[in-house]
């Protein structure tokens, strides 16, 4: 028989430690869905939606139940539209969105991502209609998240987009203006995007993925912030060590619950997502983690190094949990998803810049941020190409995930509510970018050798 | 397939007799059962299989649960696989 202490541990994990499993994501392909009609293509990408994700709340809840342990989020990615979008004879994609969000509200999932183009090189049509449709989609829909990948190791960034998106988050703002801006959270700019991964809002269903697959995302900042306050003082190697070892568990039960909702669902099971992703509750926070390695306020020197272990830890530990890893995989740092990180920056120790250096070592990049709603577009694109520059050089992931609060000022709060949390507006430099911006043309990609 | 029941509250007459008739009236077999009494406190773990169940193991879960808010207590039925994947390699 099971030993009652480890019995006792993992209940505990799921009662007290907020551990929980935080999104299954469904990925399904809608490149048989391409019609010259845009209604047309909506109605096919509506119906091959529910069709395949019609069971996916279902199974989810079934699952919950049977093992005790929440799954938090369902939801589901889709092939980038402006690929699908390729073909419509028309000049927005709005439409589009709009069958995507019906589909996911049809489905009982709370968000859909894939209004996507990858554009690290250069755009076609369809990506420039996809770009200039985001702001008016995110306006008319509800549960749909936006992404572009401007940038990668293999082609360099594409300033032309990196500038477009500037405007395009500050016009996205504007038109959510009454609810803060809500959009830009919904709207993510990466460099080196990845195919299969499951959180929001960067979710897509790459091109080299199968027709259905079933990704997993886990989570547990309270379970190692617990795990470490057991080993106050002692050296980093018994820190790294205590990482490992609850990184472990959390991913194997990843890896089961996916397991089980594949099978249910007879769809493959792709990747589990090996991630610390805090949210709003209290001891729930990555911030806590790196303050409990023996930082007075996240933020402060040290900081960065501290990540840097964290991450490592959480990969190392979770690698052999799982048969297969993928997506962001990493700690997370949304500045409005997480406790510690609202506080840190409310006291003003966390800004952005402390912010750039810690994505460096981390998964992802600046996300979810709130600056001040006079923020230009240009000061935008500039803090987008710092970001995917640092994606570019070190072969990672980078996003940006940046609010520009219309109305609000340094000092005030953005309410996204829920999942997105509340952020305080954080202060950008005020010296301008625009000519730096107004270039265009592309940054070559780097050199993958002679590294110093 | 088995599960774990975990019953946890104040001690009072009749904790197990209700939780093993609720079980039996669903053709759940009981294998094995560990209880304890601390400062007051009653937690008990049962191994039970639910491969007969008579009805869906997620509603099995939700009865439980049900009967446990009744006598003020917390009764969780989840499957063995969760302990076995968390903790052994």
């Amino acid at each position: 028989m099971l030993n009652v202490k480890d019995i006792l541990a993992t209940q505990d994990m799921i009662d007290k430690r907020h551990l929980d499993i935080r999104t299954i994501t469904m990925g399904i392909s809608l490149l048989d869905c391409t019609d010259p009609d845009v209604n047309q293509c909506a109605a096919k990408i509506y119906e091959k939606i529910v069709r395949r994700a019609e069971n996916l709340v279902k199974v989810g809840t079934e699952i919950e139940w049977e093992f005790g342990i929440p799954i938090v989020n369902k939801r589901i990615s889709v092939t980038p539209i402006a690929l699908v979008g390729g073909a419509c004879q028309t000049d927005s994609y709005v439409p589009l969105a709009i069958a995507m969000d019906k589909a996911a509200e049809t489905c009982g999932v709370n968000f859909i991502g894939g209004f996507s183009a990858l554009v690290q090189k250069g755009s076609t049509k369809g990506d420039e209609i996809l770009m200039n449709s985001i702001p008016e989609a995110l306006r008319q829909t509800k549960c749909v998240c936006a992404s572009v990948n401007v940038g990668s190791t293999k082609a360099g960034i594409n300033m032309d987009a990196v500038a477009k998106m500037g405007r395009i988050i500050k016009q996205t703002a504007d038109v959510t203006a009454d609810n803060d801006g809500l959009g830009c959270a919904k709207l993510v700019v990466f460099a080196n995007a990845v195919e299969d991964n499951p959180f929001m809002a960067g979710a897509f269903h790459g091109v080299g993925e199968p027709e259905c697959v079933l990704n997993v995302g886990v989570s547990g900042p309270g379970v190692v912030y617990h795990a470490l306050q057991s080993v106050k003082g002692q050296p980093f190697d018994v820190v790294a060590e205590t990482v490992k070892k609850t990184a472990f568990r959390i991913t194997r039960m990843g890896q089961m619950v996916g397991v089980e909702a594949s099978n249910r669902l007879g769809v493959p099971f792709g990747i589990v997502d090996l991630s610390l992703a805090p949210t709003p509750a209290v001891g729930d926070s990555v911030a806590r983690i790196l303050e409990e390695m023996g930082l007075e306020v996240c933020g402060t020197h040290g900081t960065t190094a501290a990540l840097a272990l964290l991450n490592d830890a959480v990969k190392k530990g979770g690698v052999m949990a799982s048969n297969h890893v993928g997506g962001l995989s990493g700690a997370f740092i949304p500045v409005s998803e997480d406790e510690g990180m609202i506080a840190a920056a409310e006291c003003g120790t966390l800004t952005l810049s402390k912010l750039e250096a810690m994505t460096c070592v981390c998964s992802v990049g600046l996300d979810m941020i709130a600056v001040p709603g006079d923020t230009s577009a240009a000061t935008i694109s500039a803090i987008i190409a710092d970001e995917a520059a640092i994606g570019m050089v070190n072969s990672k992931t980078t996003a940006v995930r940046i609010i520009p609060a219309p109305g609000k000022n340094v000092g005030d709060r953005v309410e996204m509510g829920g999942l997105l949390g509340s952020a305080p507006v954080m202060p950008v430099i005020d010296k301008a970018s625009d000519d730096f911006i107004a270039r265009g043309g592309r940054i070559p990609a780097p050199l993958q050798s002679l590294k110093n | 397939m088995r599960a774990i029941v975990t019953v946890v509250g104040k001690d009072q007459v009749g904790i197990i007799a209700s939780v093993c008739t609720c079980l039996a009236s669903y053709q759940i077999n009981v294998l094995d059962i560990r209880q304890t009494v601390m400062q007051g406190y009653f937690t008990m773990m049962m191994v039970a299989d639910v491969s007969g169940s008579s009805i869906p193991v997620a509603e099995l879960a939700q009865k439980l649960e049900e009967q446990g808010k009744q006598m003020n207590l917390s009764i969780r039925l989840q499957r063995e696989d969760i302990f076995d994947a968390m903790h052994r390699v």
